[in-house]
């Protein structure tokens, strides 16, 4: 198996703070806003380094949303910047009117999402956000699986004229992807080849079913993994060579199966190959406070459950 | 610059128009829409500083933003009377493959549209956005909106009204159709409004009045004062009173006509009330 290491724990918001920063020293038309939550966000060097381009809107997301609308209508390109139950659920029609119907080029960038931002409990927890944004028809939709993905994220999607929903979260999280990766909006990345079972992860579930393929191994079992940063628009052909040669499939995410990344393969694969899938994901629940293993353990998220899920979906071949 | 009684007929052609698009498709919204004929009509023929041709960005002219798009009506007849599109187009308002929607919007590409708007309150976020967007190309041009009375029960506005102030967006002005009225009755039965211009001056905005909307000296006026105000550290509201349904007598003093259609008989009543006077489209 191919063997990956852990840099050093990291949270995927920084890797986002580091992007912002890279943005802002090398497109003047990147700007920011952010509803009171600078220091959640990590994009304190973004602004202190250009003041000018970055707006505080206070406790207020749907002014933001339509402030960002507007800011592109003159050429900016803005990042608008809070916690992921914040950017989506609350705004939702705000972001639906002014954004995604009016093809705005505004990057939505959510901190805090699912389960794992831990203690603050269900209130902050969105385990939604990837279905409510990915039916929007013209937003494109990303979570990226660790720090170095999403730095290269945030930069790419600078350079993608449309409305884009990048999402991450709060707890560290092994950074295994290399340093100065290239990005591509809805380009799968292959991790693994295997024969047995292809495995299809998001976020930091990536590293959950790389920890997993790793005991399979041990056991006799070939897993094939897939890295799918981006899940609107979904690489289907990645997924379809795969489980042409696997004849089965895990999807792994940190939100609720219903309207997830799981959704969207199981329709793309009762469209051209119908083929036994387990789904790893939350199980149309509100989350509550705890740490994040102990919420990634209690909601059937970690590498346990990923493999569990392969020993299931293989006896269903 | 147009003379008032070129406006006046410019009027007049507009009231026109709008009585007919709803009549044909029997939906959209005449009442707010014949409210503010003299707005509309000023505003793109006498007062913004506009490009020839249409583009986006706007960048090097003025831009205008609607927020309660359910007028419609009278924003497509002035834009295409000021040469956005074909003035034929008037006849596809709300039919299928249309880019005149109920509601504007820019899915379809027509010019003179930048955002679209119908759900309400989201009118004036945008157009701060866009008026950010000129402050940083360092365009000295003024971003105009309009957003009708009932609206600001909605929450968004409100954060807006309090970031134009705090961010000294003065290059903004922000117009209110202060016509009392809203589906459900008069705004102050549904839901006060209250003191709209003390609301506005309390968030931090410079604010003035125009009395009678439907004079088209006073909006003429009121909005050159307006402008003499953007540029001094403080956005520009005005509050401007007018009658829903204006120039047709049956459609005044009351929110009946806010959303409904006139059948065969009330709309020649309607035209013969308003004259042809630049050629029906």
């Amino acid at each position: 198996m191919t063997k990956y290491t852990d840099q050093g724990k990291k949270d995927t918001r920084s890797g986002f703070g580091a992007g912002m920063t890279e943005l802002g020293r090398t497109n003047p038309n990147v700007v920011a806003l952010c509803a009171d939550l600078v220091g959640s966000l990590k994009i304190e060097t973004f602004i202190d380094e250009n003041p000018e381009r970055f707006f505080q809107v206070g406790i207020a997301e749907a002014n933001m949303m339509g402030i960002a609308a507007g800011l592109t209508i003159g050429g900016k390109i803005p990042f608008a910047t809070t916690f992921a139950n914040f950017a989506t659920g609350r705004v939702y029609d705000q972001i639906r009117q002014s954004i995604a119907y009016s093809h705005k080029n505004v990057k939505i960038c959510a901190s805090h999402a699912g389960v794992t931002l831990g203690e603050d409990g269900a209130t902050h927890q969105i385990l939604e956000d990837i279905g409510l944004m990915k039916m929007l028809p013209g937003m494109t939709v990303i979570n990226p699986c660790d720090f170095n993905q999403t730095k290269a994220a945030t930069i790419a999607i600078a350079e993608h004229h449309g409305p884009v929903y990048l999402r991450f979260g709060r707890p560290k999280v092994a950074n295994f992807t290399p340093v100065d990766q290239e990005f591509e909006i809805g380009k799968a990345v292959l991790l693994n080849e295997g024969t047995d079972v292809t495995i299809v992860a998001t976020g930091h579930l990536v590293w959950e079913a790389l920890l997993a393929a790793e005991n399979l191994e041990n056991q006799g079992i070939s897993c094939e993994i897939i890295n799918i940063h981006t899940i609107k628009p979904l690489d289907e052909k990645a997924i379809l060579d795969s489980i042409g040669k696997t004849g089965c499939i895990v999807t792994a995410e940190e939100h609720n199966f219903l309207g997830g990344l799981g959704e969207s393969v199981a329709r793309t694969l009762a469209l051209h190959q119908p083929t036994p899938q387990e789904f790893v994901a939350t199980q149309d629940t509100f989350g509550e406070s705890g740490t994040p293993d102990q919420l990634m353990e209690k909601y059937g998220l970690n590498n346990k459950a990923i493999e569990a899920a392969v020993l299931k979906v293989l006896k269903r071949k | 610059m147009a003379t008032i009684s070129e406006l006046e007929e410019l009027v007049v052609q507009v009231r026109r128009d709008i009585l007919r698009m709803v009549h044909k498709v029997n939906s959209g919204h005449p009442g707010g829409s014949l409210g503010c004929t003299e707005f509309f009509v000023t505003l793109y023929n006498e007062i913004m500083d506009l490009k020839e041709g249409f583009d986006m960005d706007g960048d090097g002219e003025d831009v205008f933003f609607l927020s309660n798009g359910h007028i419609s009506p009278v924003f497509y007849s002035v834009l295409a009377r000021r040469g956005y599109f074909p003035l034929e187009e008037l006849h596809t308002f709300r039919l299928i493959n249309s880019r005149l929607q109920g509601h504007p919007t820019t899915h379809e590409g027509l010019p003179g549209i930048r955002v679209a708007s119908g759900s309400l309150g989201q009118g004036m976020s945008v157009a701060l956005g866009a008026a950010l967007a000129k402050k940083l190309n360092k365009d000295d041009h003024l971003v105009y909106s309009l957003h009708g009375d009932g609206e600001l029960q909605e929450g968004q506005n409100w954060e807006a009204i309090m970031f134009a102030a705090a961010h000294k967006v003065d290059n903004l002005i922000a117009t209110v159709d202060r016509n009392g009225q809203q589906i459900d009755g008069p705004t102050e039965k549904v839901m006060p409004l209250g003191d709209v211009p003390e609301k506005f001056r309390a968030f931090g905005w410079d604010v003035l009045e125009i009395e009678n909307g439907n004079d088209l000296g006073q909006v003429i006026e009121g909005l050159k004062e307006a402008k003499r105000r953007t540029g001094k550290g403080r956005p520009v509201c005005i509050v401007m009173t007018t009658m829903m349904g204006n120039g047709v007598d049956f459609m005044m003093h009351t929110h009946a006509w806010h959303g409904k259609a006139p059948n065969d008989e009330q709309l020649e009543t309607a035209l013969a009330q308003n004259p042809e006077t630049l050629g029906d489209y």
